[in-house]
């Protein structure tokens, strides 16, 4: 089958659909890819870089091909372009856009929502929210860098001390984490926020301080994304932004439910009260904003000073890599769909993957899909039933102690009383031998118990001693002596032979550079 | 005539050396000496042991005096030691350091069958001035003895896979051991009861008990599986000294007493530390059958897919890595991926890349195996770290590679109470931010159970060969 990657035709738009990688890995699935000429121009990747990786170069005919990978819905104009049986793949928003699932319905399609992957771990790879999103909240920690007055990270220099900026992360998803990250590898002292309490983990991995307020029930849902919370846990947590806000130079917000508008969580008396020259991002602006005054895609400066970026291009502002990972997320759904590598396309619509992101089969218009399970959620599976409870093992007491010994040495005396006195000569000898070994081979380090045992081995061939005094002592002895000779210097020469081979290569790091 | 009192001077000055010998390997830098130690030790040993054997023992009084096998004493002496000699330092310069459980193995039948000989010759022996007691000794000397050297040739066997390594069950096979070791404490009593002149039905009874015994280990190591070995092998280790000073008593060697006793000691202590790694009971591993009673209860658990990794794929990532934390297992000795993974690590030390190992307790077939392999591949030691001094970094570690490793690095061991590996120490190596898996295939490792760190979020799976895969991985880089 025929891939074709048209250039994108929406305004700034700089990302591409396919890069010269995944062109490369795409044909390494047994398909034929064209690109339309200057479709990566804005992303760094030129015409040859694309023929170099095997690619052809078409023009407005890239729409004809069996596949069209793109990033944006295609407008109106593109789905005019669409041929029944063709498949389009892309960002499609189905939820918010019913009138494009229409239209492509008509034109007798299939089209697949690279934004309707279900989250599940085995759809990790294909999930272009996450990956865009962790663009996002790298770029938005630049922007936000970008319109700062002052250092990330604190200093103390000559000049004076440089107290480190303070940055507050709302929401702790791919894009929340992203920007933890980003901040905290700038210097800056990140704290974060998020509804659901189990990702605290996750922020604190990330160096950043978890803001916890606590309120019962707030479990995740059962899609993985979070949903909306109760009156309660609002109010809290209004109280907390309130209080945060006034502190810190940075608020970065990522707060989006699907499918709903985002929630307002920093309100217009929130944001007067911030500092001037503090910056806010606003990375749910497209879906209505998360704080009060924000415009998307604008820059608003308050009247008192407080700069709050609109952005919601963020990913497209890093097209290269964007468009790299986007590319990629492409390849590993048709990796997906070609389980032949034969470039043949197979949609296995009981395969949840990809029944959920299957918007329009052929003309008939799938959405919504049946919801799936998570199973990436630890808590609804009920607690393991505690089969057998491991024996925890109850230390002897220090009584029970003393009586075993006590038991131990009276049999002891009683078998001593009837022994012969040379026996337990060379019994406290033994006995004494053992203890030393014990403490002797307690101090041997691990490494060293491979050739820990080839010396034990070595020694234990003392035994020749014993079978050295019986040669010559009656025919059968002598034999058999002789082989117990024979056998245990094998040992003796054999084990010391190997402990000092082996001990040889046990070598520092400085004797072997 | 050598005076008595002579060779037991000697012996005491080897016993002292070989207690340095052991002191010496506690750590690297005095390990080399301390191999000195030994071999110094047994020469002197064997030096007086000799002249006493050849030339004769002037003990005190006439009563203890030996006279000396004389001229082909010697002849046979020298002959047999340098047959003897000669296959051991043969066989300890051509064994490769994946075969070293093997080679031990092999050694430790070798005392077990020399206590064996030593029993059987000493019964011979009539003027004894205990008869009970000697009776009694020959009798523990040579079970013991005979148990080492069956045990220790069936381990041999599994370890070198001429035999099956998973685990024989008879049916009742703890009822077994223990109904042989009863017959043969039975056995032992009527032996020390009987009187000495009736010399054949004595020899028949020691021959049958000794039947008996090399049954016993032969039964009792075929009866645990390969995962088991380490545990197995330093066992036997500790067997073949308790044969070396039963054989001491038998033999009134104090010499013979001190090395058995280090040597058990040695070995037991050794098993001790192998069975609190797999958090199991000494007894639970002899009595063998890894997970049979407990079942495979979490295997139908559904933990989702697993996703794979090109070489490239791996390469680019280690290249972007901080700090990179290898954890052998013993897939790594099967495929000999020892030297490409040094060669790996070198590569990468030199990027300025932090590489460093984690050694669970009881990878590999042998304690202390995977330490000797690196170490054979020239990895400097001091990157080779335990898995209590490691197990720390690795939320600070970018990437993790997990080469022929499985139970050892199973998250079932901390989450699930009902695994069967449920309590057993193992490496977090899911706490790093990237986690390489180099597998042959999807298969469970040895306990039979599955491992839900294959699929995990920030695990991705490396198939094939580890040795060609890490070869590639260089390539790539």
């Amino acid at each position: 089958m025929r891939i074709g990657v048209p250039r994108e035709s929406k305004p700034g738009e700089r990302k591409v659909a396919a890069t010269p990688k995944t062109v490369e890995q795409l044909i390494k699935l047994g398909y034929d890819v064209s690109v339309q000429a200057d479709a990566g121009a804005g992303a760094s990747f030129d015409d040859a870089a694309y023929e170099a990786a095997g690619a052809t170069i078409a023009g407005e005919d890239v729409w004809d091909r069996d596949i069209i990978l793109k990033i944006n819905p295609p407008d109106p104009a593109e789905v005019a372009l669409l041929q029944a049986g063709q498949t389009v793949i892309g960002l499609l928003a189905p939820a918010f856009d019913p009138d494009l699932v229409e239209a492509l319905s008509q034109r007798g399609v299939t089209a697949l929502a690279m934004d309707a992957v279900p989250r599940i771990s085995r759809a990790q790879s294909l999930d272009v929210l996450s990956s865009m999103a962790n663009i996002g909240g790298y770029r938005a920690v630049i922007e936000a860098a970008n319109e700062f007055g002052s250092f990330f990270t604190g200093q103390v220099t000559a000049a004076g001390k440089v107290p480190p900026a303070k940055v507050l992360v709302v929401g702790a998803g791919v894009a929340g984490l992203a920007a933890i990250g980003t901040a905290g590898s700038l210097g800056a002292i990140v704290r974060a926020f998020d509804a659901r309490p189990e990702v605290a983990e996750q922020v604190e991995s990330m160096g950043a301080e978890f803001l916890a307020i606590d309120v019962e029930d707030s479990g995740p849902s059962a899609s993985g994304y979070a949903k909306e919370m109760g009156e309660d846990f609002n109010r809290k947590a209004a109280e907390l932004y309130a209080e945060q806000v006034k502190d810190v130079d940075i608020v970065i917000t990522t707060a989006l439910i699907p499918g709903k508008p985002a929630p307002r969580l920093i309100t217009e008396e929130m944001v007067a009260t911030m500092k001037p020259g503090s910056v806010v991002v606003d990375m749910a602006a497209s879906n209505g904003g998360n704080v009060a005054g924000s415009v998307a895609d604008e820059r608003v400066v308050t009247d008192n000073g407080v700069t709050i970026l609109g952005y919601t291009d963020l990913p497209g502002r890093l097209p290269t890599q964007a468009s790299q990972l986007f590319g990629t997320n492409l390849v590993n759904l048709l990796k997906l769909l070609t389980p032949e590598k034969n470039g043949e396309m197979v949609l296995d619509l009981d395969d949840p993957v990809v029944r959920g992101m299957t918007v329009v089969d052929r003309g008939e218009v799938m959405w919504p899909p049946p919801p799936v399970q998570v199973s990436a959620a630890p808590a609804p599976t009920p607690a393991p039933i505690p089969a057998e409870p491991v024996p925890a093992k109850a230390p002897m007491s220090d009584g029970r102690k003393l009586g075993l010994i006590a038991v131990a040495a009276a049999l002891f005396l009683g078998l001593s009383a009837v022994s012969p006195e040379p026996f337990l000569g060379h019994f406290m000898v033994f006995a004494l031998a053992v203890v030393i070994g014990f403490y002797v081979i307690g101090n041997v380090h691990h490494a060293l118990h491979t050739p820990l045992m080839s010396v034990t081995n070595a020694i234990s061939g003392i035994i020749l001693v014993g079978a050295l005094l019986q040669v010559g002592h009656g025919d059968w002895v002598t034999v058999l002596a002789f082989i117990a000779i024979l056998v245990a210097s094998i040992n003796v020469f054999g084990g010391f032979t190997v402990t000092a081979r082996m001990l040889r290569m046990f070598r520092r790091e400085d004797s072997i550079r | 005539m050598i005076s008595l009192t002579l060779v037991q001077g000697s012996y005491i000055v080897a016993a002292l050396l070989f207690i340095a010998a052991l002191a010496g390997l506690s750590r690297h830098e005095s390990a080399r000496m301390g191999n000195r130690y030994g071999i110094f030790g047994m020469a002197i040993a064997l030096v007086f042991t000799v002249a006493a054997a050849v030339i004769g023992v002037n003990g005190l009084g006439d009563a203890n005096d030996r006279s000396g096998s004389g001229l082909t004493g010697f002849a046979l002496i020298v002959a047999a030691m340098a047959i003897g000699g000669a296959i051991g330092i043969w066989r300890a310069r051509r064994v490769e350091m994946t075969g070293m459980p093997e080679l031990i193995a092999m050694l430790h039948s070798f005392v077990g069958l020399a206590a064996v000989l030593v029993g059987w010759n000493s019964s011979y022996e009539t003027d004894v001035p205990y008869p009970a007691i000697h009776d009694a000794e020959v009798f523990i000397g040579v079970f013991i003895g005979a148990v080492t050297f069956t045990g220790s040739i069936v381990a041999y066997l599994k370890l070198s896979g001429r035999i099956k390594s998973a685990p024989m069950m008879l049916p009742a096979h703890n009822a077994v051991n223990l109904g042989i070791i009863v017959v043969s404490v039975v056995m032992t009593v009527v032996y020390v009861a009987m009187p000495h002149d009736d010399t054949m039905v004595r020899q028949s009874l020691l021959f049958a008990m000794t039947l008996l015994a090399l049954f016993l280990g032969w039964h009792l190591v075929a009866s645990i599986g390969g995962g088991d070995m380490p545990v197995v092998v330093s066992m036997l280790n500790s067997y073949s000294g308790w044969a070396a000073a039963a054989a001491g008593f038998l033999l009134s060697n104090d010499l013979l007493i001190i090395t058995g006793a280090l040597v058990g000691s040695s070995g037991a202590y050794l098993s001790y530390i192998m069975c609190q790694a797999m958090n199991r009971s000494f007894l639970s591993v002899i009595a063998g059958g890894f997970g049979v009673e407990a079942g495979t209860v979490s295997s139908d658990v559904d933990y989702g897919e697993h996703r794979e990794i090109s070489a490239e794929g791996a390469a680019e990532l280690l290249s972007s890595a901080r700090s990179v934390v290898i954890t052998p297992g013993y897939g790594m000795a099967v495929a000999q991926a020892q030297y490409p993974v040094a060669e790996l690590t070198r590569q990468l030390r030199d990027r300025g890349v932090d590489v460093r190992f984690g050694i669970h307790p009881v990878a590999g077939r042998l304690p202390g195996h995977m330490n000797v392999l690196l170490a054979e591949a020239k990895v400097p030691y001091d990157v080779v770290l335990e898995m209590d001094e490691i197990n720390d970094d690795f939320p600070e570690t970018d990437v993790v590679l997990v080469i022929g490793a499985n139970d050892t690095v199973n998250p079932a061991a901390i989450d699930e109470p009902n695994s069967p590996i449920a309590g057993m120490p193992v490496l977090n190596v899911w706490d790093a931010k990237d986690v390489i898996v180099f597998k042959r295939s999807m298969a469970t490792g040895y306990a039979g159970v599955q491992n839900p760190l294959f699929f995990k979020d920030n695990t991705q799976m490396l198939f094939g060969d580890a040795k060609e895969r890490v070869e590639d991985i260089l390539k790539a880089l």
